[in-house]
């Protein structure tokens, strides 16, 4: 469907048991007297397609904000790729290859959705305020437009190809969610946080939106870190999956073993009989 | 910038290069170009009193392009643009006055100077937001109009300064009709540079700023640099603009550049269109010109009954300000996107006529 880059074939769950692209050694998150997070650990291998899972409150977007550099942990450390990126900025560990979406949705709304997207190539482009204003003179021409060549290819892969010159902000919500999926993957991330990408979508749209997460993950070869409310997707296509329940980690593994476990059922899953409801929902 | 603008049906972009241009259709392009050809046979034209209003626009069209990549396109504000304009003025006096620097170099020294000038006040903006950064820039304002007051070996003091005129290859451009050239060549290359800076990296990284400052960051854009950056940016616009300012008049005094001036440069651009680029000289011209068009309806009405009721011909100046503060407050209700908006609007209801979308 896409002239995908194909990176590395993708790595199973269990079989990257030993090569964790990212860390969290004991994580603790306070605000004032709230414990967002309390002592989390857990990696994320290469390749893999991770879900976050928790009730509301939980700590879920939290934990996403630490990794991607919004919020510094109060106590504990993260790593990426081996490196110590706890006290880097933001926009530091996006050009490392950290890219992310909100739950909210974060376009900048002025700009086209094609402007949007080129955002997303930021520190991939060489060219500055000098470059760029002697745009025929420096090269900044023919780098813009390679970019824009391959930024075309995910405007392609996300389907948004007649909505590349609109004004981001005039978007219908599904789009706007796979404009912001878009711009994301323009980073050319290597692990890619998406912070609940089906909320407020119709079961078409999430349908969509599954296959390009699996697509991300098996054809471009990105990790995928995913925080979803909807089991049933989470349940399908992670490959393992955590759970949080205020701020602890409370579970880990497969989307089987996260399922039976008991202090799940309870925590997330509620009630027994509800419990068994989501399993056939699932199955 | 904001909404689409119409591409008549048939045009097909066949390249990426054919859909990033300068202008988005070949008219567009030939009436620009038409435009400055037309400009350029204007002191054929037209006598030294519309020759000085061009000139007017073309200068403060520069500083305001400069102020509207700061506040409509970054989304920072500042109340001191007309001192970084002054400073830009009084830089390229004395550096061709003390350095014997040719004036044709001296103008875009006097820019990167003002540059200079404009990074060190922009430092606060990359911490403060909204209100506070507004009463930084404040802060600049009233230090850089003392500065030159007290600076009399920058300055000249209260006595001012004399700039050179602008020569080139032995040529002087003192006269209104050569100036002219002068001021139209800068017009053109600097928004030639503008239009580039705002499809490129940089630029998009600025209004990314503007619109959503947390994704930005998290899209890897350093917020502190680009805060900065913008102002930098700007100043060196202010800069340009206000040494063109000092080789036309050929003497710059210290009283001018007061925050009444950097008032009327933020009303430019909100007339003319926050973030767009043309609208920056849509503005300027506009504010140029409404006194000026006061000015001649009080002229036509002096001596008629109305005048003698109300007695306008003493309060001309009164009314010009009034004037400009009403259109101020008229085009943020009515019209907050700008003469450029308007503008695409006029060409879509041409475009698209007898149907209304």
């Amino acid at each position: 469907m896409s002239g995908a880059p194909v990176a590395t074939p993708p790595d199973r769950a269990g079989e990257a048991a030993g090569n964790p692209i990212f860390e969290a050694r004991n994580v603790s998150l306070r605000f004032g007297g709230v414990r967002a997070l309390t002592e989390v650990s857990f990696h994320i291998n290469k390749g893999e397609l991770f879900s976050i899972i928790g009730p509301n409150g939980a700590g879920k977007t939290s934990m996403v904000n630490c990794i991607s550099g919004r919020y510094r942990p109060t106590e504990g450390r993260v790593f990426f790729k081996g490196k110590d990126i706890t006290d880097m900025t933001p926009n530091h560990r996006a050009s490392l290859g950290i890219g992310r979406t909100f739950q909210n949705l974060a376009l900048f709304g002025h700009m086209t959705v094609l402007d949007n997207i080129m955002v997303g190539r930021h520190h991939l482009l060489k060219n500055n305020f000098l470059t760029g204003a002697l745009y025929w003179f420096t090269g900044a021409r023919q780098e813009e437009l390679a970019h824009r060549r391959e930024v075309e290819e995910i405007i392609d892969f996300l389907e948004i190809q007649h909505v590349r010159k609109a004004t981001a902000g005039t978007l219908s919500y599904g789009l706007r969610k796979r404009v912001e999926l878009a711009r994301a993957v323009a980073l050319k991330p290597d692990l890619i946080l998406l912070d609940e990408p089906m909320a407020g979508m119709n079961l078409e749209e999430k349908e969509d939106m599954a296959r390009y997460i699996v697509d991300l993950n098996e054809e471009w070869g990105m990790t995928v870190v995913m925080i979803e409310h909807d089991m049933g997707v989470v349940m399908d296509i992670s490959h393992r999956v955590m759970v949080l329940d205020f701020g602890r980690k409370i579970a880990e593994g497969s989307p089987e073993e996260v399922l039976a476990d008991p202090r799940v059922r309870t925590a997330y899953l509620g009630e027994e009989d509800e419990t068994d409801d989501v399993q056939q929902e699932v199955a | 910038m904001a909404g689409t603008t119409l591409i008549p049906s048939g045009d097909f972009k066949t390249s990426y290069g054919a859909d990033t241009t300068v202008f988005p259709t070949a008219t567009s392009r030939n009436a620009a170009i038409l435009g400055v050809a037309v400009l350029l046979a204007a002191p054929l034209v037209f006598d030294n009193y519309w020759l000085n209003l061009l000139i007017q626009i073309g200068y403060l069209g520069i500083a305001a392009l400069g102020l509207n990549i700061l506040v409509g396109f970054t989304g920072q504000i500042s109340i001191g643009h007309a001192a970084f304009f002054g400073f830009g003025a009084f830089a390229s006096a004395w550096l061709s006055n003390s350095f014997a620097i040719p004036v044709a170099l001296a103008i875009p020294l006097a820019g990167v100077m003002t540059t200079a000038v404009g990074l060190i006040f922009g430092i606060p903006a990359a911490r403060l937001k909204g209100l506070y950064l507004a009463i930084a820039t404040l802060a600049a304002q009233y230090i850089l109009q003392d500065f030159f007051a007290r600076a009399g070996w920058f300055t000249g003091g209260v006595a001012g300064t004399i700039a050179e005129p602008f020569s080139l290859f032995g040529y002087d451009f003192d006269t209104d009709a050569s100036y002219f050239y002068v001021v139209l060549a800068y017009v053109v290359v600097m928004f030639l540079l503008a239009t580039n800076l705002m499809r490129t990296r940089d630029g998009r990284a600025l209004v990314a700023v503007r619109d959503h400052y947390l994704s930005a960051e998290i899209m890897g854009i350093n917020l502190t640099k680009y805060r900065t950056m913008s102002f930098g940016i700007s100043a060196f616009y202010a800069g340009i603009g206000g040494a063109l300012y000092a080789h036309y008049l050929q003497f710059v005094s210290v009283e001018g550049f007061t925050i009444l001036f950097s008032i009327q440069f933020l009303g430019m651009i909100i007339i003319g269109g926050l973030g767009s680029i043309m609208g920056s000289l849509m503005g300027t011209a506009f504010m140029v010109l409404l006194p000026e068009t006061m000015q001649a309806l009080t002229d036509s009405l002096s001596g008629t009954v109305i005048d003698r009721a109300l007695n306008l011909k003493d309060s001309v100046a009164f009314l010009r300000e009034m004037a400009i503060g009403v259109v101020i407050i008229l085009f943020l209700v009515f019209e907050p996107d700008g003469l450029a908006h308007r503008w695409k609007q006029i060409k879509a209801y041409w475009k698209l006529y007898p149907f209304s979308h």
